[in-house]
């Protein structure tokens, strides 16, 4: 069968009017025109623009290979104060320490930060944490900046108004050495959410309705735009967590054009400026938004009004069902492709076709990541929590997205309520989300996860993992089998 | 990078769509700080099949790997290149590729074809084993025309180091820094 059908069009698919002479000037700009232009060191014709990289973020599963690549070539690192280095992948959430592979990884990062003075937030610094947790949280992601990271979910720091994109080893070597990347412009995508967001429905389940509609391929080349009126009342961590997904539609970025709400978080933190300094800054992010007239090269609008929760049943994340659905038939699947894959997915799920999302019961519960481990997600969680008991035949782990969202939340007493469920509170780190450290899910056990990715082993070798909201992922944990989250009489989030 | 020019050899076909890199080179070998020897690992639990496509004999020693859309997409780890370099793969095609892993393809020299999908189906048609000659000089690739970008073409063809080049522009990086000094620091954090 053929499993190189491109995905179908979507009907909800507005063709974008043809820019045939790419990118005018006369025409109105996108804020990625807006953040793009003004990082373009030098764009000879016939090759791509290098553009300048305003903030390197490193970790240490993907840098090793880079500063050795560095070293054999005699070069320094060109701007280790636009560069910062935390430890998260690989680091025990607990009291077990790393495998040998691990220590010699983490060590490496330690040693190669010290060989080229690069800033390390290192484990037990008290500042470590999730990469793109930790970059929000410092001030450092700011709009209109040009954020990379040798990680895939670099597409997080969109949020703020920045251009953010993962990139490979190759390239944090090619950034270590030059703080530039030649790059070849992306096409834009505008995504335009519209409706009032329903009770209990989350930004983790708009990204994964999203993911769902325009496929895990539906965003190659392209940098998304996420617009309308959800986006504008969400929180950042909730605009953080969509564009944290970008790249799971496969998508080179998310962005998102900063307003109130993005001034409000980041005014006062560290990195961010002070006094008059402060107030130039706000008058440059102001002007990051994109023309009314602005050009796209994609328009896909959704309605969230009849948005549920989601939840993941396959192994990529466009396989969401409603939480109140069921497994669907990989027979009712136009495409043999997506037929195929679906067969392939449901055999490793072990799950029938027919199945009530609802009768599907878990062994594991993962609230974590850096796509739902920020402070807000732990608060969500807790509040369905509080007061309750975990299923008996269900572990359920909860891991702050950095060593600051762990304070944060004992301060408020999050870490006893989690605590006096059953759920075990650890320290921070990517966990099971990737399951790179002791965090692995046993083969067969099947996990309610907050995380990123349902790739067969991803948490685990022969685990499987359904992607969902906090909340839904707490109650699930309560229930020990999926749980609709409109129908527990919680109190709406302000 | 060793310049690619021209990959002539035999194919293996994985009829797969979205295959992710996290099936390509599973975590448990991205803790290594190493280089090279990481072929060995490619595709480790669906290797464990006996009936897994690339463990039948016609597909041992193949050059060229025939895959389904939107291959290597997820996780940005180069490793998962570096493996199927490392095991003897100098060409994949696919009707569309995850951005990052095309990406880190053109930085190692493993040359990533795309072409139409009635066109790699036709390829697949072909099965594995089956003799293949992926020109770039000509940009051909059995019967079939393909397009790459005429720079990364270039870079590919003579092999060169991007850092390199973009070291020469020393003058104009310097340029830009002091007419925008940067917004942020790290280094007062």
């Amino acid at each position: 069968m053929p499993c190189v059908r491109l995905q179908a069009t979507l009907g909800a698919e507005t063709p974008a009017e043809p820019v045939a002479d790419g990118h005018n000037a006369r025409m109105g700009s996108t804020l990625f025109d807006r953040v793009w232009e003004a990082h373009v060191v030098e764009e000879p014709p016939g090759e791509p623009a290098l553009l300048y990289v305003d903030l390197h973020l490193v970790h240490e599963v993907t840098s090793a290979q880079a500063f050795d690549g560095l070293r054999l070539a005699g070069r320094q690192v060109r701007r280790p104060d636009l560069t910062l280095a935390t430890m998260d992948h690989n680091v025990p959430t607990d009291e077990r320490p790393p495998d040998s592979l691990a220590r010699a990884q983490l060590e490496a990062l330690r040693r190669n930060c010290e060989e080229f003075g690069v800033p390390l937030f290192a484990t037990g610094s008290g500042r470590e944490g999730i990469v793109h947790i930790i970059g929000p949280e410092l001030g450092l992601t700011q709009p209109g900046l040009t954020v990379v990271c040798g990680d895939s979910h670099t597409s997080t720091h969109g949020a703020f108004g920045a251009l953010a994109f993962p990139i490979g080893t190759s390239e944090v070597e090619h950034v270590l050495a030059t703080q530039t990347l030649p790059q070849h412009r992306p096409d834009t995508m505008l995504l335009d959410l519209s409706g009032d967001l329903p009770f209990g429905v989350t930004a983790k389940d708009v990204i994964l309705g999203v993911i769902g509609r325009i496929g895990v391929a539906g965003g190659i080349g392209h940098v998304i735009e996420y617009a309308g009126e959800v986006i504008r009342g969400l929180s950042m961590e909730g605009r953080m967590t969509i564009c944290n997904m970008s790249i799971e539609a496969g998508a080179r970025a998310g962005i998102v054009a900063p307003d109130d709400t993005t001034f409000a978080f980041l005014e006062g933190r560290p990195a961010v400026p002070k006094g008059a300094e402060w107030e130039r800054a706000l008058d440059r992010w102001r002007a990051l938004a994109s023309d009314p007239d602005a050009t796209y090269d994609r328009i896909v609008e959704i309605d969230v009004r009849e948005l549920a929760p989601q939840v993941s049943w396959g192994t990529n994340p466009g396989m969401v069902v409603p939480v109140d659905g069921v497994v669907p038939d990989p027979a009712t699947f136009a495409d043999p492709c997506d037929r195929e894959n679906a067969e392939r997915a449901l055999t490793y799920m072990a799950l029938e076709p027919g199945t009530s999302i609802q009768d599907i019961q878990v062994d594991r519960v993962f609230i974590g990541s850096c796509t739902n481990a920020r402070l807000e997600d732990l608060r969500n969680a807790a509040r369905v929590v509080a007061g309750k008991r975990v299923a008996p035949s269900v572990r359920a782990l909860v891991v702050p997205g950095s060593a600051g969202v762990k304070r944060q939340a004992e301060d408020e007493g999050l870490d006893r309520i989690f605590e006096a469920a059953g759920f075990e509170w650890r320290r921070a780190g990517c966990s099971m989300c990737l399951g790179m450290n002791a965090d692995v899910l046993q083969p067969g056990e099947r996990c309610a996860s907050t995380s990123n990715r349902n790739f067969e082993g991803r948490q685990g070798r022969g685990g499987r993992t359904h992607l969902v909201s906090p909340e839904t992922a707490a109650a699930t944990a309560l229930a020990g089998r999926f749980v609709d989250v409109r129908e527990l009489a919680l109190e709406p989030v302000a | 990078m060793k310049p690619v020019r021209r990959v002539e050899g035999r194919i293996a076909v994985l009829d797969r769509a979205d295959v992710d890199t996290d099936q390509i080179m599973p975590k448990q070998f991205i803790k290594r700080i190493d280089r090279t020897g990481y072929g060995e690992s490619i595709f480790f639990e669906w290797a464990k099949k006996p009936d897994f496509e690339l463990n039948r004999p016609e597909a041992r020693g193949a050059s060229i790997l025939v895959v389904g859309r939107n291959f290597g997409c997820g996780s940005s780890r180069e490793h998962a290149v570096w493996g199927l370099q490392d095991a003897g793969f100098e060409a994949v095609v696919a009707p569309s590729f995850g951005d990052i892993f095309r990406m880190n393809c053109l930085k190692i020299g493993l040359l990533p074809v795309v072409l139409p999908e009635e066109d790699v189906r036709a390829l697949m048609n072909l099965g594995s084993g089956a003799a293949l000659v992926v020109d770039l000089e000509e940009q051909t690739i059995g019967p079939f025309g393909f397009e790459l970008d005429p720079y990364e073409r270039q870079r590919l063809l003579e092999g060169l180091d991007d850092i390199a080049l973009t070291l020469r522009r020393e003058d104009e990086i310097a340029a830009f820094e002091a007419a925008r000094p940067s917004p942020i620091s790290t280094a007062t954090l």
